[in-house]
């Protein structure tokens, strides 16, 4: 291969380094265990980190993840749960939840996951919109004081649809 | 593969990052961040010499780490280096891309 040819190649690549098909990706976060809050966490400031921009829309359970009070408490459920391998009537007693939490956010930690609190902040920082939905946080009877600062508004289903209708959008519930 | 880099040829992987950080130097680096779209500032420098550092150190690369880091914060960051910023700054500083999911 020619010296020229090389330069072009690698080129190309540099540039499409931040040229995905992929333009936005929109999060519908609907549940409250701490494994689909981190989950739609990790997506979408991974999204930020390629390039992408990257919007949560939390929705009924979800809205746990920012409330002030409840976001530093998200569980991993163990009811339910058959990927721990445990039986149904241990994961029900009294501190199983508390405990199999404790070692997730044990093993986290050795990754430098951030807790839920800061990866809020990290996410918001980065550019990450976050929205709550209008018709849970009434359902919630919930307060705009009740939810983290960072929240960059409360939106009906109808303008987070708005914010899809864009080429490159793609749309993710969890 | 090889690359023409400021006027030297320069040993890449196949997404264009230095293979050899032996052969970055200044000028190396002002010529990666151009074809960026980046014109080097004061800080930007600040930024490189981090991660060159924390390369050195054999100490893994994130976000979180930006934030913590007390040179610049992730804001920053993001609009110093924008469309991806940990993946053009590591490029630009001549280190291996950081393979970590945060």
């Amino acid at each position: 291969m020619s010296e020229t040819s090389v330069k072009e190649k690698s080129e190309t690549k540099v540039k499409e380094m931040s040229k995905t098909k992929v333009k936005k990706m929109l999060f519908i976060l609907s549940k409250g265990t701490i494994e689909n809050a981190y989950a739609a966490f990790v997506m979408a400031n991974g999204a930020r980190m390629e390039g992408i921009e990257s919007e949560i829309f939390f929705t009924f359970f979800g809205l746990e993840a920012i409330q002030k009070k409840k976001l530093e408490h998200l569980r991993v459920a163990t009811v339910g749960n058959p990927a721990l391998h445990m039986p149904t009537m241990l994961g029900g007693l009294p501190g199983v939840e508390a405990l199999a939490t404790k070692m997730m956010k044990k093993e986290m930690e050795k990754l430098d996951m951030p807790p839920i609190g800061e990866f809020l902040e990290i996410l918001s920082d980065s550019g990450c919109k976050l929205w709550g939905c209008k018709l849970a946080i009434d359902m919630f009877h919930l307060e705009r004081e009740d939810l983290i600062d960072e929240l960059d508004g409360i939106l009906t289903i109808g303008d987070f649809y708005g914010r899809a209708n864009e080429e490159g959008t793609h749309l993710l519930f969890i | 593969m090889k690359k023409i880099i400021a006027d030297r040829e320069i040993d890449v992987n196949e997404e264009g990052y230095l293979v050899d950080f032996n052969q970055w130097d200044k000028d190396v680096c002002a010529y990666l961040a151009e074809e960026q779209g980046i014109s080097m500032t004061e800080k930007h420098w600040e930024v490189v010499e981090y991660l060159q550092d924390k390369f050195q150190k054999e100490e893994p690369l994130s976000i979180r780490g930006i934030k913590k880091s007390g040179v610049i914060n992730i804001k920053e960051f993001y609009s110093l280096f924008p469309g991806g910023p940990l993946k053009k700054s590591t490029l630009i500083a001549g280190i291996p891309k950081p393979k970590s999911c945060i």
